[in-house]
């Protein structure tokens, strides 16, 4: 195969730690033969040589949180034949969404020395909000298995296997105990999206929901169970409020529960 | 077959080694993660000695006993399914071969399983499974070598669970049949051994090779009043009469609405049923596009996916799929393999995060059901 007819991909950051960039490196085997089907046109993570653009397939990491990457994220969109978003700041505006429930400009006088060099959007937004999107891979960070996937998927033109469903399937299928009933630990694993092989309850830990909001979420059930297994607003809060705390059904939620708004 | 006989401690754990030595895996009951799992077993000391369990709906806890009990507890969060039909395995591979491609199927070999510390409910559950997967027109290969293959030490319960109720689905909780042998364990302040029944000549030549005597008819008294007393302390009861009618003429209750208000769609009580069959097939390509898999995975009638056809699903809200699930186990799986799909095993009450309690929604069905249709 000709260098030329490779399919190009490129790799761009917006508001992020990085992590997910991080995941595509950490295909270690896999990487090579990534390598060899497709160009790495543009992944600065990797490599200071970038190609110019048009680019067959783009993973965008991080969220919108400046007025100059919401006009960036167009020009991006414009140069790429697909566009996958990677991770829960690209999903769903990320950790950094937590300023979306407070006012912005106050963290700004607290924090800077000088505020008015602060030029920063009032919320920190998913990719989706501002252009089409073709796929959203979810995690905090994303499964590297996940991410091999669906590049896989695009290349030869087909769905990719990234399952929807609770993540409490996932448990189920490797054995894992759930922690909920067994030892009465707060759990996301019913209310939020497979992906991770459901690793924290493997570790005897609840899960923190890294993988947003699963295909039918009931958050208010989940909530009244944490609540009679003796969590009050504040810890429920703080449950929903995790790296995709602006993912709409987990916003919703802890909004009921923020005194804030009662 | 034979006339029950005694073995001690000694004697189970000799069994053990008995049944390696003839080439089985033993798997059975071991405390791991706060609950009683079913796992490779070495020998009686990984069994949960002195363990019980406390069970309600939603909750399960691990609670230590004042004996040395070794089957001293109900059915945890396993079943035998996971060794008989794997949650994931892969059904076949394919190579690219210029414009053609090869199909490489998948070997058919398994472990011979020994699975010791079978409930009643579980041989039923059993007995349902293959029904599905080898006694019908199509017959699942890898279930069936399992299967074929494996020997059953059955164990009688010596308590009920919390959400126990297997007398109200008539499948337990003394054994009855499908098993090599069948314990019942006696634990008293002067003896700690186990009464046993011998099921198949499989079962007769282990026991040849272990320690035992012939039971006094006391001893085997004693047995069948430890089950008699079980089926006395049911945690749950649930009134299968007529069920299938009554749930027919009631799939627009107002009880539904009301359980999808709690389900929480996780489909938690599917993947512990130990009748729940369903699995879905994934098909993946290497980056190279040279190679490509299919593997079959456990699904759930939970699932957005599982009912996807071209423009949606079928089966949209959780009200729908909540509905069909506990109407296919207790009335439409009549229809469609002669029995029910329900063995009052309580795993999907026990394991439910919200608590839906399967037996205490039938009730409240019948209890302001729509009135049943006259017989014509």
């Amino acid at each position: 195969m000709s260098q030329i007819s490779k399919p190009k991909l490129a790799v761009w950051k917006f508001a992020s730690c990085d992590g997910c960039q991080l995941s595509l490196l950490d295909c270690e085997d896999d990487l090579l033969a990534v390598s060899q089907e497709i160009e790495i046109a543009h992944f600065p993570e990797a490599s200071r040589a970038v190609m110019k653009g048009p680019y067959d397939l783009s993973l965008v990491e991080g969220s919108i949180t400046t007025p100059h990457d919401a006009e960036r994220i167009h020009k991006i969109r414009r140069s790429s034949k697909y566009l996958i978003t990677i991770g829960a700041c690209a999903t769903a505006g990320g950790i950094q969404a937590l300023r979306n429930f407070k006012d912005v400009n106050e963290f700004i006088s607290i924090v800077y020395a000088t505020p008015s060099f602060i030029d920063t959007l009032q919320k920190s937004t998913p990719i989706s909000d501002h252009i089409k999107v073709d796929f959203e891979l979810r995690g905090c960070p994303i499964d590297k298995g996940q991410l091999i996937e669906v590049i896989c998927a695009f290349l030869k033109g087909r769905k990719p296997n990234t399952p929807a469903h609770s993540t409490c399937i996932e448990c189920k299928r490797r054995g894992t105990v759930c922690v909920m009933v067994a030892q009465g630990k707060m759990c996301m694993g019913p209310v939020t999206h497979a992906g991770c092989g459901a690793l924290c309850p493997s570790y005897n830990r609840g899960c923190y929901g890294c993988f947003g909001p699963q295909e039918t979420t009931n958050t208010g059930s989940l909530s009244a169970q944490l609540k009679k297994m003796g969590a009050n607003d504040d810890e429920i809060v703080r449950t929903f409020r995790g790296f995709n705390a602006y993912a709409e059904p987990f916003r919703r939620e802890s909004e009921l529960h923020d005194k804030k708004n009662n | 077959m034979n006339a029950p006989v005694i073995i001690d401690r000694d004697g189970l754990n000799r069994l053990i080694s008995v049944l390696v030595g003839m080439g089985f895996q033993v798997v059975g009951p071991t405390v791991r993660d706060e609950a009683i799992v079913y796992e490779p077993l070495d020998s009686i000391k990984d069994l949960p000695e002195g363990f019980t369990d406390e069970q309600d709906g939603g909750i399960y806890r691990l609670k230590k006993r004042t004996d040395k009990a070794l089957f001293g507890y109900s059915v945890g969060p396993h079943s035998w399914k996971k060794f008989l039909h794997p949650p994931e395995r892969r059904l076949w591979g394919a190579e690219a071969d210029g414009s053609d491609f090869e199909i490489k199927p998948e070997k058919l070999e398994s472990p011979k399983f020994a699975f010791l510390g079978v409930r009643a409910c579980e041989m039923h559950a059993i007995a349902i499974q293959d029904k599905v997967f080898i006694n019908g027109k199509y017959v699942d290969p890898v279930y069936q070598v399992r299967r074929e293959n494996a020997f059953f030490i059955a164990v009688n319960c010596g308590q009920a669970g919390g959400t126990c109720f297997c007398v109200s689905m008539n499948t337990g909780p003394n054994i009855e049949e499908g098993f090599d042998l069948a314990l019942t364990e006696i634990l008293d302040e002067d003896h700690h051994h186990f009464v046993v029944e011998v099921g198949s000549q499989q079962g007769a030549n282990c026991l040849a090779q272990l320690t035992h005597r012939q039971a006094r008819s006391e001893e085997v008294e004693a047995a069948k009043n430890i089950v008699a007393q079980t089926a006395q302390q049911m945690g749950r009861t649930l009134n299968t009469t007529d069920i299938k009618e009554l749930l027919y003429e009631n799939l627009e209750h107002p009880r539904w609405d009301e359980i999808a208000e709690r389900c929480l769609s996780c489909a938690n009580c599917t993947m512990v049923c130990p009748t729940c069959f369903c699995s879905t097939v994934e098909d993946v390509t290497d980056i190279t596009g040279m190679h490509a898999e299919r593997w079959q995975k456990w699904d759930s009638c939970f699932t957005m996916d599982f009912t996807y056809l071209h423009g949606g699903e079928v089966r949209a809200s959780t009200k729908s799929r909540y509905r069909q699930w506990l109407t296919h186990k207790l009335a439409s799986w009549q229809d469609q393999f002669g029995s029910s799909g329900c063995v009052g095993c309580g795993r999907c009450i026990t394991w439910c995060p919200p608590a839906i309690d399967f037996t205490e929604e039938v009730l409240q069905i019948r209890d302001s059901a729509t009135q049943l249709s006259e017989p014509t």
